[in-house]
């Protein structure tokens, strides 16, 4: 792998920068592999970054419909922070936000993390409450997240409206400092190009087809529009499509895929310094490095596989962005896209085995994925390579909806996530 | 001198009516009908604006909404500032502001063009490569000093004084675009009768026709047949005609949006009309009439002021009467630019043709030009351009048949033309997802098949010719329509056909030519080659790495010539490399147009009770309870809310408080099987209550979470009289009807929501009787004949009420159920009863404290969807004989009914004063490691007035066993200590209730 | 937004509906005979097809009434609404696609 540096930078452009080759390779794939990765998005790439890097295990493929990084990874509004209530939840999200913390440098690949600050405002006394409940509970979990007065919350983000002339007026908020935003793309091509001068094959254009099951049950291999190939264990990682290929093996999910939008407005001059969430309004809104405003939108109410999601769900997240943020009427909205998320009955995700021996899961991040990427493939890479979870995916099982043990974060809070 | 390009006559501009308005602080002359980008060129201004990474100086490009370069701060008066506008689409009025962006300290000389000499550095995706050492220096230095060298203009500053309106409209035929094609569509679906929308993003519709000086329609002058078309359009009944209103998202069902720019092109306060209006448009059948795209030509330095694309140009001279340049070069691979050419040399310029195609390729266009005095030079490319702020000359070079580049020649000008071809505006198309095609006989993305009830139709199809278009046009529009009859229009012909090329052959060193394929990001050919070479191969990659398509005109300009590089540098055809997906918008869409009104108290519908207005003008803070308005408390002068709720509690407890709750909300359940209903939805029985008795009644979701509750009467066998709480009742309804409707439709039961029917004035205290007593009628109140948990029908004040003795603070209370328009008269009635005893209106606060002295739950401060009738402590009012009911079975899950789940406690602090926050966290050891083991929450906690100490609620990990021990409880600034209670801190044995 | 067509009152926007999921799953006569697997998988489990997909719809802001549906998930296109308690006219693919 060719490092990258201000010093490569400058001497390639001497010469035109004829010599930077491919960030990964295009291989053709090989008859087996160790472990199969289905789906490449950030999930799956860090996974097979993780297995070489931290468990030795390079014969692995990630097997990609089409290009890697094009589903989710590059749809979300790429925030990212831990301030989660349960043990469980700040846990996983704080193991990725450490992870956060050093992944440019890891990788060799800015991912242009930004530690802004997610401030989260609270609209009534239920809000305060539960916010004062997640400050506490992340104190104690030694994550900082701090409340915030209405006027600290204007002094932090000066855009933001706090007069009573709001529907919902702001009464405060919880601000994680460390929390921020990320360039999302580069996180999947840092992770590919990882992973990739490691050893492992990162397939694109290739469909998983069917999961091959030998006569004791255990997943020995996919099929696909490019072959079978054979798998030692294979990881599922596909997001919204995870319903479709563990029917594949035969395992029916807890999981239902809702179109999730998100829309930029054209780049101004910097203009808002952090990222706000309103759950009670339904805002999710930062600015990009290339000075676009990033508004996250709701799920539509049905499932649906179009990517594509109903005008007045991009118009109620605009209202509330508007409420908000008054001074943002006369701003443009560029281009809006949609996702599929995968989301489960307690919204958080399933990480960890599967009914079928050798074949194991990592789905139903929701609408909140993207900021755990390097937990989840750390944690799942110690899963695929050792057969066992990780203590911190552990309590992600699929046999919590048998026996009732959910982490149910949207039912403690009323928070999205 | 002003205006000296403007062209003594022509154009469509009225010279009658003068306007002048500002350009960087400069005055410049145009006329009405002018955009700013016409009137700029008119006065010899082509230099607008700074490019987005190198700061390089850069022109208008376009006439029309694909601008990638012009993009101009607009100022319309305070608070109607905003960035980016597009310069060609943008309409001059006397007293406009306008400045250029993204320059520092001017436009004409601007600091940030160093960028351009480290052009060989900040290449595609550079930033990926560098930027990481040391770690901190990302977020103080690097990030902040791309951020500030990233935007373009600056966002609005102030709020936007200015309103937007939103109107949904149905249609049977809905038409985008009044070109040609369009205005033949909306001419044959209006002709029968059908409703018809007719949408067009110009000033004026018309589309090409209104630059089109030498066609004709059916004998007539082109301009002479818009005039009468559209007046026979406008004259219909049955056709809604919106200039300014593009369609810029096509949804699910034929649902499209359009925004109609309404008072933009107007002096600011000309007119008391909104800015802006939202479409949203229902339509039966849709026409895509949206016309195509010119594309730039791929050279060295072929982003210098004064080169524009060559239909452009034509525009300008023809429909605005400006000449863009004296000496103007046209550049081409096809035969459009022949048109232009020919009418800017009629209109006076000195006009040179270069085209790329060999002569035997060209067709009849050379030997008219040349015939016209045009020289001609075919089988040329461009290989570069002169001039720093203006062009001042192309070069050229002719290709051999070799293909190699012979001797460069140097064509001085001050403009050119270029035109590499036409891009169907296939946009709303692929948004209806619609499938693309590639068509390789006209090189471009093309509607295949439908998804939606639509049609394309003219050049939106890559149909060119003007009699082909009108002919398209009319069929498309008749058969939306759903008319069998077509008419065939006769028109000149129209020169059409190109020559794909993807970078203009050159003899330079390709490394080293810098030609911009995206304007306004700044991203060269060999960017593009860079991603491809770096193994970014989907065009999709290829976008995101270098950001080309992903600047304000969203690609319009230069998707097609990134995608031929892409599919060139691949050797795969351009399908194989695939096309990008289209979404919304068309073109950027304000915000304000999307939210329309809906902000402040139309933002949310705001409910109120028919007490509201008694209690604001008796000084009530209010608090938003879902979309409820509710009394919080009610100080007296001087009273903080911690004052006025001590007060409030007290003179319940000792004499009387009257308190709103009409915001509970009510479902009346009647029918033969209204009472095994009921056991099916509660976990409590109800066959046995008896008519005139309440009971408190749980009910859980089916996972077995409590999903609400609140106190339920039975009227009578058949008709129970429900209260849910105010944030629960739409929800409560909802899942009733759900199982009611498909669950169990054998089921004789009728729903109704009574919520806003019954206003309910509770009247709590130890003298409630007596304040009510005297207004009461038919209903004896003694507490033998009306005891705790009855409900009785009469009237009170001569209204009929249902009478509920019931409490929610642990006191004699009633609550009086009124027909909602009686709720005033008989609150006031109340009062005026209840003075001699003092009585003391409270609101939501008190009305929590109070209950939580008795240790009663409300459903989402201490449940929280997560919590089971038994971790609160109500599992006895299960109904251990009913077999089943909703939420049952998850009550036997594992985990549900393993030890150690948390529990409603009460905590008593050591310390009486300290009142613990609501959310602290409740550990048994605070001096553990962090992360530490958290047992539970605090769920409510006050003051306490009749306690005359803090008291809280709490859940807690096998809470009802600690009962005694001290835990410890997060503070703001450490912990304090608690002793675990029973959850009652008031009159534990309940004797006040039935007093 | 989608244009739903109530089996009682026509066509009407998507805003004045509320979409209650896959249809077609009965509540056990008796829940409490259900293992533990089978009532979670009855709770949860969802079908969650790309492509033919019967689901509930309530007329929530219109007639109040509960109806089934089939949508294809893939193109949103409503293939036919129904009443509640009756078949599609078309066989559902969901477990096939699925």
């Amino acid at each position: 792998m060719r490092r990258f540096s201000l010093t490569s930078l400058l001497s390639e452009s001497l010469t035109g920068h004829e010599g930077w080759g491919r960030q990964w390779r295009d291989p053709q794939p090989k008859a087996s592999y160790d472990v199969v990765i289905v789906g490449g998005g950030g999930h799956g790439l860090a996974t097979a970054y993780y297995l070489a890097t931290v468990h030795g295990i390079t014969n692995v493929a990630v097997l990609e419909k089409g290009w890697i990084g094009g589903g989710n990874t590059g749809r979300n509004t790429t925030i990212i922070r831990s301030n989660y209530l349960y043990d469980e939840s700040a846990a996983l999200y704080e193991h990725a936000l450490k992870l956060w913390e050093g992944l440019s440098q890891e990788l060799n690949y800015n991912v242009m993390f930004s530690q802004r600050g997610v401030l989260m405002l609270a609209h009534n006394l239920h809000d305060v409450q539960s916010f004062k409940r997640h400050v506490y509970a992340n104190r104690l979990n030694g994550i900082d997240n701090e409340w915030l007065s209405k006027e600290a919350c204007k002094a932090f983000c000066p855009p933001l409206e706090i007069s009573g002339r709001l529907r919902y007026p702001v009464l405060g908020g919880a601000l994680q400092r460390r929390a921020g935003t990320a360039r999302h793309d580069a996180v999947a091509w840092g992770y590919a190009r990882g992973a990739d001068a490691r050893g492992v094959d990162i397939i694109q254009n290739c469909e998983v087809t069917g999961i091959r099951r030998d006569a004791s049950g255990a997943a020995v291999g996919v099929e696909t529009s490019r072959g079978f190939i054979g798998a030692g264990r294979v990881g599922v990682v596909a997001a919204g499509h995870t319903t479709t290929v563990m029917a594949m093996a035969g395992v029916r999910m807890p999981l239902e895929s809702y179109p999730l939008q998100a829309l930029v407005s054209e780049p101004v001059k910097p203009v808002f310094p952090c990222v706000v969430m309103s759950n009670a309004v339904h805002a999710y809104i930062s600015q990009s490095d290339k000075g676009e405003l990033v508004i996250g939108a709701g799920t539509d109410q049905y499932t649906s596989y179009s990517q594509q999601g109903g005008l007045h769900i991009t118009t109620h997240t605009l209202d509330a962005i508007c409420e908000l943020f008054p001074r943002f009427t006369r701003m443009r909205m560029l281009r809006s896209w949609g996702g599929i998320v995968d989301v489960t009955p307690d919204r958080s995700p399933i990480i960890g085995k599967t009914p079928v021996p050798n074949l194991f899961v990592n789905c139903g991040w929701g609408t909140g994925g993207f900021k755990a990427t390097p937990g989840s493939g750390h944690v799942f890479a110690h899963t695929l390579a050792t057969g066992d979870p990780h203590a911190v995916n552990a309590p992600f099982t699929l046999d919590r909806f048998r026996t009732g043990r959910l982490i149910d974060e949207a039912a403690a809070a009323a928070v999205a996530h | 001198m002003a205006q000296q390009f403007r062209l003594s006559r022509g154009g469509r501009i009225d010279r009658s009516r003068p306007i002048a308005f500002a350009f960087n602080g400069r005055t410049v002359q145009g006329f009405q009908g002018d955009t700013v980008a016409s009137a700029l060129l008119a006065n010899g201004i082509h230099l607008a604006g700074r490019s987005f990474k190198y700061h390089r100086p850069r022109g208008i490009l376009s006439h029309g909404p694909d601008e990638p370069s012009a993009l101009l701060s607009v100022d319309r008066g305070p608070g109607r500032i905003d960035p980016n506008n597009r310069a060609s689409v943008v309409e001059a009025y006397e007293g406009l502001k306008t400045r250029s962006q993204n320059h520092w300290p001017s436009l004409a000389f601007d600091v940030g063009a160093v960028n351009d000499l480290l052009s060989p550095v900040f290449v595609a995706g550079f930033y990926y490569k560098t930027f990481m050492w040391p770690r901190t220096f990302w977020d103080r230095v690097y990030e902040p000093v791309i951020r500030a060298a990233a935007g373009l203009g600056k966002a609005p500053e102030e709020p936007d004084p200015d309103r937007y309106a939103n109107r949904h409209a149905h249609c049977d035929v809905l038409v985008v675009g009044a070109g040609p094609a369009g205005l033949a569509a909306a001419l044959a679906a209006a002709k029968t009768g059908k409703r018809v929308i007719l949408a067009d993003e110009g000033a004026e519709p018309g589309g090409s026709l209104l630059h089109d000086l030498t066609s004709e329609i059916d004998g007539r002058p082109a301009a002479e047949w818009l005039r009468a078309t559209l007046a026979e359009l406008d004259g219909r009944e049955n056709v809604i005609l919106l200039p300014r209103t593009t369609a810029f998202g096509y949804c699910n069902h034929n649902h499209v949006a359009l925004t109609e720019r309404v008072t933009d092109h107007l002096p600011t306060g000309a007119s008391q009309a909104p800015r802006e209006r939202l479409w949203q448009v229902r339509a039966g059948e849709v026409v895509l009439a949206g016309g195509s795209h010119e594309r730039p030509l791929v050279f060295a330095d072929n982003d210098r002021p004064g080169i524009l694309l060559a239909e452009s140009v034509r525009v300008f001279v023809n429909r605005y009467g400006v000449l863009p340049g004296r000496r103007i070069v046209f550049a081409t691979s096809g035969a459009s630019a022949y048109t232009a050419a020919l009418d800017a040399k009629a209109a006076g310029a000195e006009v040179t043709l270069v085209d790329l195609r060999l002569e035997p390729d060209c067709g009849s266009g050379p030997a008219r030009l040349r015939a016209a005095g045009i020289p001609v030079l075919t089988g040329h490319t461009v290989v570069g351009s002169k001039g720093r702020k203006r062009v001042t000359g192309l070069l050229v070079a002719p290709i051999g048949s070799d293909g190699r580049c012979g001797g460069r020649r140097l064509l001085p000008c001050d403009c050119v033309g270029m035109s590499g071809g036409w891009t169907p505006a296939v946009h709303l198309f692929s948004q209806s997802r619609g499938k693309l095609v590639y068509d390789a006989e006209r090189d471009a993305f093309v509607p295949g098949s439908s998804a939606q009830a639509e049609r394309s139709a003219g050049a939106a199809k890559g149909t060119y010719d003007l009699a082909a278009c009108l002919n398209e046009g009319d069929a498309a529009g008749a058969e939306a329509a759903g008319s069998l009859e077509r008419r065939a229009f006769t028109a000149t012909s129209t020169p059409t056909g190109f020559q794909p090329v993807r970078i203009m052959p050159t003899d330079a060193n390709p490394a080293k030519v810098r030609a911009f394929v995206d304007f306004q990001n700044d991203v060269t050919a060999k960017d593009i080659k860079l991603a491809v070479r770096e193994g970014f191969q989907s065009i999709e990659h290829v976008k995101r790495y270098t950001t080309t398509g992903m600047a304000t005109d969203q690609g319009k300009t230069s998707n097609m010539n990134a995608l031929g590089i892409v599919a060139g540098q691949l050797d795969k055809t351009l399908p194989g490399v695939g096309t990008t997906t289209f979404r919304p918008p068309y073109t950027p869409v304000t915000f304000g147009t999307l939210v329309g009104p809906a902000r402040h108290a139309l933002f949310d519908p705001i409910r109120t009770t028919p007490i509201h207005d008694w209690a604001e003008s008796h000084g009530a803070l209010f608090e938003n309870v879902a979309l409820w308005r509710r009394a919080w408390y009610f100080p007296k002068p001087g009273e903080d809310l911690h004052a006025a709720v001590a007060r409030e509690c007290k003179a319940v407890r000792e004499g009387v408080g009257i308190f709103d709750a009409s915001t509970l909300g009510k479902i009346e359940i009647v029918g033969p099987d209204a009472a095994e209903f009921m056991n099916r939805v509660y976990i409590n029985p109800w066959a046995k209550l008896e008519p005139g008795r309440c009971r408190y009644g749980l009910m859980l979701k089916e996972d077995g979470y409590i999903l609400d509750d609140g106190v339920v009467a039975r009227v009578s066998p058949e008709c129970f009289h429900v209260t849910t709480t105010t944030g629960g009742a739409a929800r409560v309804l909802a899942h009733m009807e759900d199982y009611l409707q498909t669950e169990w439709p054998d089921l004789q039961v009728f729903l109704t929501s009574t919520t806003e029917q019954w206003a309910v004035i509770a009247l709590q205290g130890p003298k409630a009787r007596a304040v009510i007593e005297p207004l009461v009628d038919g209903i004896d109140l003694s507490p033998e004949a009306f005891p705790h948990m009855a409900m009785r029908s009469g009237t009170i004040c001569g209204v009929p009420t249902r009478l509920f003795r019931v409490s929610f603070t642990g006191e004699l209370g009633f609550e009086i159920n009124v027909p909602s328009d009686n709720a005033l008269a008989v609150w006031e009635t109340v009062m005026e009863a209840g003075r001699p005893y003092g009585i003391t209106p409270y609101g939501t606060e008190t009305m929590h404290v109070l209950r939580a002295e008795k240790g009663y739950i409300i459903v989402g401060q201490e449940t929280d969807g997560t919590v089971t009738p038994d971790d609160v402590g109500l599992a006895s009012m299960i109904a251990k004989a009913k077999k089943d009911f909703v939420g049952k079975r998850s009550l036997a899950r594992p985990d549900v009914v393993a030890a150690g789940r948390k529990q409603l406690v009460g905590l008593v602090t050591d310390d009486p004063k300290l009142v613990l926050d609501e959310g602290a966290q409740v550990v048994a050891d605070p001096d553990q490691p962090i992360p530490m083991r958290m047992l539970g929450h605090v769920t409510s906690s006050y003051w306490s007035a009749n306690c005359n100490r803090s008291i809280a609620l709490a859940l807690v990990a096998n809470g009802r066993e600690l009962v005694g021990r001290t835990l410890h409880v997060t503070t703001p600034d450490g912990f304090a200590a608690a002793r675990v209670a029973e959850p009652v801190f008031f009159d534990p044995k309940g004797e006040r209730i039935n007093a | 937004m989608l244009l739903i067509a109530c089996p009682y009152c026509g066509n009407r926007p998507e805003t004045e509906f509320r979409c209650g999921g896959q249809a077609h799953i009965a509540r056990p006569a008796d829940p409490t005979a259900l293992d533990d697997d089978a009532w979670s998988a009855h709770l949860f489990v969802r079908a969650n097809p790309r492509g033919i997909h019967a689901e509930r719809w309530c007329h929530a802001h219109g007639c109040g009434r509960w109806f089934n549906a089939l949508r294809d998930t893939v193109s949103d296109r409503f293939l036919e609404t129904y009443p509640v308690g009756a078949q599609p006219s078309r066989s559902i693919e969901t477990e096939a696609r699925a």
